[in-house]
């Protein structure tokens, strides 16, 4: 409330009639008034978030400039700390890797755009990713795939969430060439995990107020493996009765997300599986630049784009798709218990994307980055 | 609490335990491998991802669903990392499903908040009360409640500081009762040694950590020389454990005599379920009613967190009168229990606040303060100094405290000082009693 009437005051110093002068004026301030239906205060919002933020490579710093311009415009209350991390531009370093993680056991939540990690051997089997990841716990991915009102693909008004194993399964980095010429990959599957991600799974479904999970495998080859992960993922459904639990084997439901994705709901997966499903289901509704994603462990969120490109060939040349990373942003506001700042940002970009005047070049449009995010920012509080 | 973070951790060593040892070699295949059911036998770690914690909500009836309306707005307002579940459990159906499901989703949340749920006399016999049900299958085998004087709320005695254990899962409420011979009906109360041992234990460590110096049991033991005598027995075994803890026992009729006569003597109280919940009440009636104080129920694995006296009351319910301290209170304590002592401490000094020094209290401890000034007409109460208030305008006067009580940024100080002003004098508003 301090910060709403600070902000109101600007407001009115201004000389603008803001929705925010228009929300305060609304608020009940007799016991007569609260007799009514009590009216939501705005959040507090007297304090700054502090928040993490590691752009990564590519057009990860483009997205994230793009986020703190649409953030600064919309006076929401975060600030953030940045960390430059890039295994390619040799700015990865154990200590950078240690900074970040100090940042992150304050903050707890972060932004971030992809570390590209080159395909050559180079004496560490894992990448930066992979080992921020495993140091922070990240073990549940979200890809929540929604259609954007407005912009037509082959399916529209799909609605699926993609929940994925990320520390372990083929990502364990354990390879070894026992015979020359013969490689192991280890693919690790434990069961202290496979409950963890389903029940993570199951929650999500139950907060989101979902029907169906669909556990994703190839247990009729992996019959040990992945029929262990099946197996936690029955034991885990026996808890939540209101919850429809089904399984389905991963080639048969590439096949379906492409004929019939209306079909699936909730969908929980191991580790590459939940690459392959995250990066086909974005393609259905538009492609990486479209899609957000998070990722969960108990203590720490970090929020990132769904399909984790760099996509290093638009770097500088002003093409990126910001779409993914603000509603990202506006995810993170969510969990920052920040709804007005959420829906703010939110229901701007999909409003700039519905209008369907200024599209970037992968939605078939001709305008920049910057003409996609000056349009948002134009559209973060519209006239009635 | 130290037990219950004991026992928290000891959960997850379960849970863990089963993972470091599958106990079956890889070769031999899935049929050989345990089909146990996972309900009920392995606790699942609590619902927390990325700092925020999902929590059970079960309104209940009467006032319950507006008092957790309260608690939610005010977390929302404070931004406190917790989501609810709400499970709604309906009072007139014949069937259990409700209750189980709502005992399954504390199962998964590891944490509940509830509202009472009413128990009709009404019903058949074969109805078992609901709250009674939660507590037994999720085994939460000790109700705390801390009873504490309050400097705003004006009552007969001062600087009462009193914790109550309270056994919560045996003795009375065992729910075994039957028609022996027509026209003699036998109700069975059950004490057990081991739930004895571990709530005594329980009382012992809570006394030590909170720094306390006696723990006095409360018996019937001169009539049930039996039950009540295992129940003392076990409690003398346990405080010999705890030699810088004094011991003593006394009997539950004296006890409520020197409750209302002198109760400042008490320090730590322990007792059995039925004397639990008659001194639980007598105690908050002494410091002001059932409208402030609030309780919690632990068990090994699960915490359920109530209002102490586990009013439904109905009498009061959508009239907006209903004090919601107890239930903010007790929402402070699950904050506490879900480790965020920040929340739990900011909430808790903005209600205090509200409480004792800008005297803005809802009609039940209004009520009792003006009976100090007999000459004082209710209808103009302008200079009186305390107000009184609805519960939602009492709400915004937290939640505006809650400003005050956070570092305010500089150059809004004078403008929150300013707004509370206006917001004292907006807020006294004369109240008839009905």
């Amino acid at each position: 409330m301090a910060a709403a009437l600070r902000r109101s005051l600007v407001t009115v110093a201004k000389g603008l009639n803001g929705p925010w002068l228009h929300h305060l004026r609304s608020r009940p301030l007799s016991v007569g008034a609260c007799l009514r239906a009590p009216e939501a205060p705005p959040a507090r919002a007297d304090s700054t978030f502090k928040v993490t933020m590691v752009p990564g490579d590519g057009v990860g710093p483009e997205l994230m400039t793009a986020v703190k311009d649409v953030f600064k415009a919309g006076d929401v209350p975060v600030e953030f700390e940045e960390f430059h991390l890039s295994e390619v531009q040799n700015m990865a370093s154990e200590e950078k890797l240690e900074e970040v993680l100090t940042s992150m056991k304050t903050n707890r939540v972060a932004m971030k755009g992809k570390i590209h990690t080159p395909m050559e051997y180079k004496g560490e089997l894992a990448s930066y990713e992979m080992r921020l990841r495993r140091k922070l716990d990240l073990f549940a991915n979200v890809v929540h795939v929604n259609s954007l009102p407005g912009y037509s693909t082959r399916h529209n008004n799909l609605d699926l969430v993609i929940i994925r194993e990320q520390t372990e399964g083929e990502y364990s980095s354990l390879e070894h060439e026992s015979v020359t010429g013969v490689i192991e990959c280890l693919k690790i599957i434990t069961r202290e995990k496979s409950r963890r991600i389903a029940k993570f799974a199951f929650d999500y479904a139950t907060k989101k107020g979902r029907s169906k999970v669909t556990a994703v495998h190839k247990a009729n080859i992996m019959k040990l493996g992945d029929g262990l992960f099946l197996q936690c993922c029955k034991e885990v459904a026996e808890l939540y009765p209101k919850i429809k639990y089904e399984n389905i084997i991963i080639d048969n439901c590439c096949m379906q997300l492409v004929q019939n994705p209306y079909q699936f709901d909730v969908l929980v997966m191991p580790n590459l599986y939940g690459n392959i499903i995250d990066n086909l289901a974005a393609g259905l509704v538009g492609g990486a630049g479209v899609v957000p994603g998070e990722s969960y462990s108990a203590e720490y969120a970090v929020f990132e784009t769904g399909a984790r490109h760099p996509f290093a060939q638009a770097v500088g040349r002003n093409i990126a798709n910001p779409t993914a990373m603000l509603l990202s942003a506006a995810n993170m506001l969510k969990h920052l218990n920040l709804e007005y700042h959420s829906h703010m940002v939110n229901d701007a970009v999909k409003r700039v994307i519905k209008q369907g005047k200024v599209r970037t070049r992968d939605l078939g449009g001709y305008c920049t980055t910057g003409d996609f995010v000056r349009a948002v920012i134009d559209s973060l509080r519209p006239v009635y | 609490m130290a037990a219950v973070r004991k026992a928290l951790s000891l959960s997850n060593k379960i849970w863990n335990g089963r993972f470091l040892h599958p106990a079956k070699p890889l070769g031999t295949g899935l049929s050989h491998r345990e089909k146990g059911s996972y309900t009920g036998q392995i606790i699942p770690p609590p619902a927390k991802y990325g700092g925020r914690h999902t929590v059970t909500l079960i309104p209940g009836d009467g006032i319950g669903p507006e008092l957790l309306n309260h608690v939610r707005e005010l977390f929302r307002f404070s931004c406190v990392p917790v989501d609810f579940e709400v499970v709604n459990v309906n009072s007139g159906l014949d069937s259990e499903d409700d209750i189980n499901n709502a005992i399954t989703a504390i199962r998964r949340n590891g944490v509940a908040l509830k509202g009472n749920i009413e128990t009709k006399h009404s019903m058949p016999p074969s109805h078992k009360s609901r709250n009674n049900l939660l507590r037994t299958s999720l085994d939460l085998y000790a109700n705390v409640m801390h009873c504490r004087s309050l400097p705003g709320v004006q009552t007969r005695h001062k600087n009462i500081d009193i914790i109550i254990i309270r056994e919560n899962t045996e003795g009375e409420y065992s729910s075994l009762e039957h028609e022996s011979v027509s026209g003699v009906v036998e109700s069975l109360k059950i004490i057990t040694r081991l739930n004895s041992l571990r709530i005594a234990d329980y009382a012992f460590q809570l006394a030590r950590e909170k720094g306390r110096k006696r723990v006095t049991a409360v018996h019937k033991a001169n009539i049930m020389k039996l039950g009540d005598g295992l129940f003392l027995q076990c409690c003398k075994e346990v405080a010999s454990g705890y030699p810088d803890i004094t011991y003593d026992s006394m009997i539950v009729d004296n006890t409520t005599m020197q409750l209302v006569s002198k109760p400042q003597q008490f320090d730590v109280m322990l007792m059995p379920n039925l004397y639990g919940n008659v001194v639980s009440n007598v105690c908050a009636g002494l410091v002001g009613g059932p409208g402030l104080v609030p309780g919690a129920n632990y068990g090994h694995n699960y915490a359920v967190f109530e209002t102490a006296t586990r009013n439904t009351g109905k009498s009061i319910a959508d009239r907006n009168i209903a004090n919601p301290t107890a239930m903010i209170l007790a929402g402070c304590l699950m904050l506490d229990h879900l480790k965020l002592h920040e929340y739990a401490d900011m909430i808790r000094s903005a209600v205090l606040t509200t409480m004792n020094e800008t005297r803005m209290q809802t009609i039940d401890i209004g009520a009792l303060n003006t009976e100090q000034k007999p000459d004082c007409p209710v209808e103009d109460l302008s200079n009186v100094e305390f107000a009184l208030l609805h519960a939602h305008a009492y709400l915004h006067s937290v939640q505006l405290l809650l400003h005050v009580v956070c570092p305010p940024i500089p150059e809004t100080a004078g403008v929150n000082t300013s707004a509370r002003v206006s917001w004292l004098s907006v807020c006294r508003c004369p109240v008839s009693h009905t």
